[in-house]
């Protein structure tokens, strides 16, 4: 009996000690947002809501949050789109080469990312590009791409293919039958494929850092004032968008589970 | 209440020296085939032999490798799908799984840019009697309910041609009747040009005004139900539409005036119909269906004029409810099948018993002794 009741906690235990692991960066991030900071947000002074009230306060750190989110939104729309279709012809084509377009599309997944960005910006300055935003864009599409294929064909794969042509038997050109019946049965899985990518991307530092040039990204900001000290408004804005991200997958569960036929 | 045809009673089908292969495999071999207009015609076949590439090929699903396909005389060969006047119920349903009952039912019209869609996407599930589900999701339906959506989707365009692929498969067999009854009402009253692809032969004969058994992507033999079962002219009509048994035997004489013919089958002396004979040469395979064969014990004497093999031996007895049936092992003959209909004091031969098999000669066919016994007969590794 109390050998089976030690069992029986051990999991918790281990689950609890889990869940700390995971969670006290983010609470220590959460909870340095209202340091009284001085010089650096290293040790605690007191509590403050001063850089919840002015979270533009520290310099620069909002421009870095809006080249992130222009980034992130821009190549979200782009990789997403294309990923998509790639991804429809992907499952439903037959051509030549299908296999080696598969496998190319997984290539730069498997790619370790330094060596991605390194390749990036010697292409880019190869070509004479001036890096800034423009060159950021290309290189998060380039990264997301394989991603959102990889997500929008497992859910093609879920696809009756007798659907379309059900619809082509019941009039529907090949555009109407996309429009109609692949693209809103798609849907779910290529929102979640933009998730991704916009996390991706709003994420990434490595790649960023080797193509963006004097332009400035979210992680890149916290990554150059590390060195000075990281302002307690970059705690501030990362802890809004953890409960951004926190609220949309909560939203996402309630709205899906409402949809569920019963 | 009926959907209006618009004075179109259903379009004729022709399709012409049709031939689909796949790389080497051959679908449909040089297949030609009239479907009248207005007609429930079914094409009958175990899986494999090319039934539904016909169908495929007449929704535009599919191209013809030769051949063409016609439709109320206009060559549809090269239209795509959805520029044929032709509509399917998809052995899947397919139905659209994000539209309601009702927006599937008027996607076809919505596509044509039609008038009055909503008032008759609801006709056309009165017809399926669903309107009081029509603004439920698919998945929110039974199978039965789903099959109705996808022929009410299917009919509610008054194609000049509707395709059924294998409709039915999916349901349990007391619900699969009922749909069949309703199906044929429903042809009844719109009067559109019905093709049914199926496997199952008690569905083709209850259903369809005539049947075209395919084999091998081609046409065995084509005609109403009755004719079939009454005049195979080949083995796997005989084994596939209902059961046969055949035997091997010789022509040896011809009696009353060439009608008849005398056939020696294991040393006994059968009387066949001329005209219901197919061969080319003396040998034949002898045919009787076994509900038309009769046991005899060992007292009882056959009726003069009918045709008798024997003594045999009963090894299995089945009740059947409204037929006993019997598996009956005739020395040097093999083993035959016999249908005993449950009339009421008639003798039950339990296994064991000895008996002699006997039947009126007119029912007795014979079909070209060069072909296999067994051919047509279902495995038990094939599908249900």
């Amino acid at each position: 009996m109390t050998r089976l009741r030690l069992g029986g906690a051990v999991v918790p235990v281990f689950a609890s000690l889990g869940f700390v692991f995971l969670l006290v960066p983010i609470a220590y991030t959460v909870l340095f947002s209202f340091n009284d900071a001085g010089k650096t947000n290293l040790v605690w002074r007191g509590f403050t809501l001063d850089a919840w009230r002015n979270p533009c306060g520290a310099p620069r750190v909002c421009a870095a949050l809006v080249g992130s989110l222009q980034v992130g939104l821009v190549s979200t729309l782009v990789a997403t789109a294309l990923g998509a279709l790639l991804a429809v012809g992907l499952a439903r084509a037959r051509f030549r080469g299908r296999g080696a377009v598969n496998l190319l599309v997984f290539l730069p997944m498997a790619t370790p990312e330094v060596v991605l960005g390194a390749a990036l910006l010697t292409q880019f300055l190869s070509l004479r590009l001036p890096l800034g935003f423009g060159t950021v864009v290309v290189a998060h599409v380039m990264f997301c791409l394989s991603f959102v294929v990889v997500a929008v064909k497992a859910r093609v794969a879920t696809l009756d293919p007798a659907l379309e042509q059900a619809a082509a038997d019941l009039y529907a050109t090949p555009w109407q039958a996309f429009w109609k019946v692949t693209f809103p049965l798609l849907l779910p899985g290529i929102g979640a494929a933009a998730l991704l990518a916009f996390s991706l991307s709003f994420d990434d530092f490595i790649v960023t850092n080797f193509t963006s040039g004097g332009f400035t990204t979210f992680p890149k900001f916290v990554y150059v004032s590390a060195t000075r000290g990281i302002p307690p408004q970059a705690n501030v804005i990362s802890s809004a968008m953890f409960v951004l991200a926190l609220l949309v997958v909560v939203v996402v569960h309630v709205v899906s589970r409402a949809r569920r036929p019963r | 209440m009926a959907v209006r045809t618009g004075g179109v009673r259903g379009a004729a089908l022709e399709i012409d020296a049709v031939t689909k292969r796949f790389g080497a495999f051959v679908a449909v071999d040089d297949l030609t085939l009239d479907v009248p207009s207005g007609a429930f015609f079914a094409l009958l076949g175990p899986s494999g032999c090319g039934k539904t590439t016909t169908l495929r090929m007449v929704a535009g699903l599919e191209r013809p490798s030769a051949g063409t396909v016609s439709l109320a005389g206009r060559d549809v060969t090269h239209a795509p799908a959805h520029r044929r006047p032709v509509n399917t119920v998809f052995q899947s349903y397919a139905l659209f799984p994000h539209l309601t009952v009702l927006e599937n039912v008027a996607f076809g019209l919505r596509r044509r840019r039609a008038r009055d869609v909503r008032a008759r996407a609801l006709e056309a599930l009165e017809l399926v009697e669903l309107v009081h589900l029509a603004h439920r999701r698919p998945s929110q339906l039974s199978g039965g309910q789903q099959q109705r959506v996808a022929l009410a989707r299917a009919v509610v365009n008054r194609p000049a041609l509707l395709l059924l692929d294998e409709p039915l498969g999916a349901l349990d067999l007391k619900l699969r009747r009922q749909m069949q009854l309703e199906l044929k009402r429903i042809q009844a009253e719109v009067g559109i040009t019905f093709v049914h692809v199926t496997h199952d032969q008690e569905e083709a004969m209850t259903m369809a005004d005539t049947v075209a058994v395919m084999n091998h992507g081609r046409i065995e033999q084509l005609g109403a139900p009755a004719d079939l079962y009454e005049h195979p002219r080949t083995a796997f009509v005989a084994n596939f539409l209902g059961q046969s048994n055949l035997v091997a035997g010789t022509v040896v004489e011809t009696l009353d005036a060439g009608t008849t013919l005398g056939v020696d089958v294991a040393g006994v002396r059968v009387r066949v119909p001329a005209a219901r004979t197919v061969a080319a040469g003396p040998r034949v395979l002898v045919g009787v269906r076994p509900e038309k064969i009769r046991l005899l014990g060992g007292t009882e004497d056959a009726a003069g004029g009918d045709n008798v093999l024997g003594p045999g031996t009963v090894v299995d007895t089945s009740f059947a409810g409204v037929s006993t049936q019997y598996q009956v092992a005739v020395d040097g003959l093999g083993t035959f099948g016999v249908f005993a209909q449950n009339v009421g004091g008639a003798t039950v031969h339990p296994p064991g018993s000895r008996v002699h098999l006997a039947w009126a000669a007119p029912f007795t066919f014979a079909l070209d002794g060069h072909e296999e016994v067994a051919a047509g007969t279902v495995d038990l590794d094939d599908e249900p």
